[in-house]
């Protein structure tokens, strides 16, 4: 160790060289990458919407798929849709965790703590400009974790046309299981309203009664994680969810 | 030249960070519940681990001792964030199931403890080497715990099925532990035995012996 090395002059430019190297490295990956990353996660989420609602086709890409999906903004409260709000920039997470455009919940069953005030909602129109299929964002707590995902509705807006999550940290091959195939396959098909009210129920494992068009199955050992997706699932699609913007849409004064 | 092969091969089993050196345990429990994970989580510690034993090799006559190890921490830092930024540009799917798990290669001891421990004394080449030699003596073991765990927990590997499960229609009940964090603990401990069954003399001398429980007359 020659005694030049020990200087705090020294010290502190060895510091700030190595500092402004690896600034540079680091600045340059994130900067020249940034869009490749966007492209990717927009892709992602475009791929989980379409999937949900069982509209990938094999043969097209996604972003063909996604053509023909109308990407909207709703105020939940009223259930109308919010066009002064621009879809393609709206974060929804961001807005729910920003008190300006969120409210905190006190019953609080799917367990997010604060629901934001606007949501986007995904419409699939046919050929002649009528609701073909509603794609709904929806999440809760399960046991460890959010669960992030869609729940498609059929054009009578009561028939489940398919439900799907993106992003969970349940346990796998437990909890987990939500992503599973045969598990999801029980949806569609099923109604959620029943008078008014949301009747649709997840079940213990293996105690749905299937001539039922109300009853899901439950994970078997994972009662906490279907339980808390049966919370989230009839909070989305209650009044305080989706219900009001449906009922608008059906009557056609959304 | 037997040297540098020395310095590759050594790591693997000799002188296996996770079997002798009981480095890094902590992302080998959180990444290993699929093979593909592993092998991905490897490939990222091997470039961390031989890209910082490199430069802190490279600048290591110039780094004042009394901030060494902040250096080491800056480069190891750097060279993480850019394997995350690469992960997420190129390998989305991948990036999501690692999460966390990329990021907290800053802390994985290996990475620090072959810097500090060799980059620091040896040329470029050697450490670079040594930096290969080490990443890939903690994906061993990595592989082995996530090809065990896959296996036995959802009868796949690679995603490919091997063993039917129950609830496809086949014969194969899943193990649902081997999917938690216990089922790692248990793997990496018979894989440590088995190395030491192997090779004895890697067995550490105890520590204290327990005197034998000589029964004594009541006075």
């Amino acid at each position: 160790m020659s005694a030049k090395k020990e200087t705090v002059g020294y010290t502190v430019t060895v510091a700030f060289l190595v500092c402004l190297v690896c600034a540079i490295v680091v600045s340059v990956a994130a900067v020249s990458l940034r869009s490749t990353q966007k492209l990717n996660a927009e892709l992602d989420m475009k791929t989980n919407i379409l999937a949900s609602a069982d509209l990938l086709e094999p043969g097209k890409t996604v972003e063909e798929s996604f053509e023909q999906i109308e990407t909207r903004v709703i105020d939940l409260e009223t259930g109308k849709f919010a066009d002064d709000i621009d879809a393609a920039t709206f974060d929804q997470r961001k807005a729910a965790s920003d008190p300006a455009r969120s409210e905190k919940l006190s019953d609080d069953p799917a367990g997010i703590i604060r629901q934001e005030n606007h949501s986007l909602v995904y419409i699939v129109r046919d050929t002649a400009g009528e609701v073909d299929k509603v794609i709904l964002p929806i999440r809760g707590y399960g046991l460890w974790s959010t669960l992030y995902g869609f729940v498609a509705l059929e054009s009578d807006l009561n028939t489940i046309a398919g439900l799907g999550f993106y992003e969970h940290g349940e346990t796998p091959g437990l909890g987990g299981e939500v992503d599973n195939e045969r598990w999801k396959a029980q949806w569609p098909g099923k109604q959620v309203y029943l008078d008014g009210d949301v009747e649709i129920t997840i079940t213990k494992g293996g105690a749905a009664d299937a001539s039922s068009p109300y009853e899901v199955d439950g994970l078997s050992g994972a009662t906490l994680t279907t339980r808390g997706v049966d919370n989230f699932v009839k909070f989305w699609l209650g009044e305080r969810g989706f219900q009001p913007f449906l009922q608008n849409l059906a009557a056609g004064e959304a | 030249m037997a040297k540098t092969k020395e310095i590759m091969v050594n790591p693997l089993f000799n002188n296996n960070p996770i079997g002798l050196q009981i480095l890094g345990i902590c992302s080998a429990l959180a990444v290993t519940t699929s093979l593909q994970v592993s092998l991905v989580m490897t490939a990222a510690v091997v470039f961390v681990t031989a890209f910082s034993n490199l430069f802190v090799s490279m600048i290591r006559n110039y780094i004042p001792s009394s901030i060494r190890i902040i250096v080491q921490m800056t480069i190891i830092a750097s060279l993480v964030i850019l394997v995350d930024q690469m992960l997420k540009a190129f390998a989305y799917e991948m990036s999501k199931q690692l999460s966390v798990f990329v990021g907290l290669i800053i802390t994985n001891c290996i990475v620090m403890g072959r810097a500090e421990a060799f980059a620091m004394q040896n040329p470029p080449g050697m450490s670079f080497l040594d930096g290969v030699g080490n990443g890939l003596g903690y994906g061993v073991v990595l592989v082995f715990v996530g090809a065990f765990r896959e296996l036995f927990g959802t009868g796949k590997l690679l995603g490919l099925e091997i063993l039917p499960l129950t609830t496809e229609g086949g014969w194969y009940e899943a193990n649902g532990l081997m999917l938690l964090a216990p089922a790692a603990f248990f793997l990496i401990g018979g894989f440590i035995w088995i190395i030491r069954t192997w090779k004895p003399e890697q067995v550490e001398a105890p520590e204290f012996k327990i005197k034998p429980n000589v029964a004594k007359e009541a006075q």
